[in-house]
């Protein structure tokens, strides 16, 4: 029996109503049959130190990209990792995690890419749960071994390489990092480690929307009005457009896939991964630098 | 007083012999002990380094007194990982003589097996730590 959805009135206003559920539901929800709480961290540590009762963890480094290549999980070590957690392949996901639910959002984005159809963020993540001064265990919770299927991973619906974004170049694109990685003063996000990237600047085209802008002070994500007069208002996108959003290596853009895609209804979104990280050392491609979107012939 | 390398063998002997969820078990371990920081930088915390290579508001400070190297470290409670990495250097570091500190082997972060448990990206900030740790011990000795 499908799990009921969360009928929160703000949850409700946004296209997809069915991915968001509240801290109070979680609260609500923790035994029953069915649902699995996935706490999804930048610091992995921070599960250990309390998660919430009966939460399982999946770790954006270590559990989801594969350990050679800079690719997710081959299919079989997905349905080993999720048949490890508890997860079969009808079962209702809840993931949460820090920082406004950025990675926690990135897994969910990953779990999108095997299919899993009932996979949910909790609204405010990590940070909200703490602050409402809500349960914490430290407890490590015993988990069934379930038999998650193997299922061949689909990229081509919601991500993005590197010779699509160049075809798409003239197109929507999305700079979701700060201002001045944007701008080409700094290629890494202020206070962050330096992934690697060789140029500084952003893809030819791409606007720049902070992926913070589409979250309030508590790490919820804004009403579904404040979201359209963000993306739709004030940067012009229109529902029918096929946008492509990146960052550095596509976790803050996965943040922003899920606010443009389940949030707001856009059907054809996709996240380029490799992000900055690739484009800013690829040979030979064009890079705009400074507050100007700019164009291929720049 | 162990020196540094045997302290440093026993301790990466420890995280090897560990599976991946008891190292981080350990790691998080480091991490609650690590000391907080005296009145006298708490008061003025523009006397501590920013450590910009860590992914949170992570700032050191080295203080050398009669050829004793005394580290002090402020790391948010939420990032209990880069607590852990900070901890690890102070209970290595803290205590020893300005040469012992200077030449610590740029090579710790490497070897205490941690790379698989939390991943290579993660262990930059400890390396970070450790750079300017003994850069600040170079500039004060």
């Amino acid at each position: 029996m499908p799990i009921g959805f969360d009928t929160d009135a703000k949850i409700n206003e946004y296209a997809h109503p069915e991915v968001l559920v509240t801290t109070s539901w979680v609260a609500e929800n923790l035994n029953t049959p069915g649902v699995v709480i996935v706490e999804s961290d930048e610091d992995l540590l921070l599960y250990q130190t309390g998660h919430i009762p009966g939460a399982v963890r999946i770790d954006w480094h270590t559990d989801l990209n594969d350990p050679v290549r800079r690719d997710y999980l081959s299919d079989d070590a997905f349905a080993a990792l999720l048949s490890s957690r508890g997860i079969s392949r009808d079962t209702t996901v809840i993931l949460y995690g820090d920082k406004s639910n950025w990675w926690a959002s990135y897994t969910l984005w990953a779990f999108k890419l095997w299919g899993h159809s009932d996979v949910r963020l909790m609204d405010g993540g990590r940070d909200k749960w703490v602050a409402e001064g809500r349960e914490l265990s430290q407890e490590a919770p015993e988990v069934p071994q379930a038999s998650y299927p193997l299922i061949k991973r689909d990229d081509s619906a919601l991500r993005a390489f590197r010779d699509e974004v160049r075809a798409h170049l003239g197109s929507p694109l999305i700079d979701v990092r700060s201002p001045q990685e944007y701008s080409g003063e700094r290629t890494h996000m202020p206070d962050y480690p330096d992934e690697g990237a060789l140029r500084a600047g952003h893809i030819p085209g791409a606007i720049s929307v902070p992926w913070a802008k589409a979250t309030n002070e508590d790490k919820s994500f804004r009403s579904r009005a404040e979201l359209e007069a963000l993306y739709l208002g004030e940067n012009g996108l229109t529902p029918g457009d096929n946008v492509i959003v990146y960052c550095r290596i596509g976790e803050r853009s996965s943040h922003s896939w899920f606010v443009l895609h389940f949030l707001l209804g856009l059907p054809n979104i996709r996240n380029y991964d490799g992000s900055w990280t690739e484009w800013g050392s690829l040979v030979g491609v064009p890079i705009v630098q400074g507050t100007e979107p700019g164009s291929i012939n720049n | 007083m162990t020196s540094l390398n045997d302290q440093l063998e026993t301790l990466a002997q420890d995280f090897a012999a560990l599976s991946v969820p008891q190292r981080l078990d350990l790691l998080l371990e480091f991490a609650d002990a690590l000391p907080e920081v005296p009145q006298h930088l708490t008061e003025h915390p523009d006397l501590l380094e920013r450590v910009v290579e860590c992914q949170s508001p992570v700032f050191l400070l080295v203080e050398v007194q009669d050829d004793v190297v005394t580290i002090h470290f402020t790391v948010p409670r939420e990032a209990p990982t880069t607590r852990g990495f900070a901890s690890i250097l102070h209970s290595l570091l803290n205590g020893r003589t300005v040469d012992e500190v200077a030449t610590a082997s740029d090579l710790i972060p490497d070897s205490l097996s941690l790379s698989a448990a939390v991943s290579p990206l993660r262990l930059r900030g400890m390396r970070g730590m450790l750079a300017r740790i003994k850069r600040q011990v170079e500039q004060k000795r």
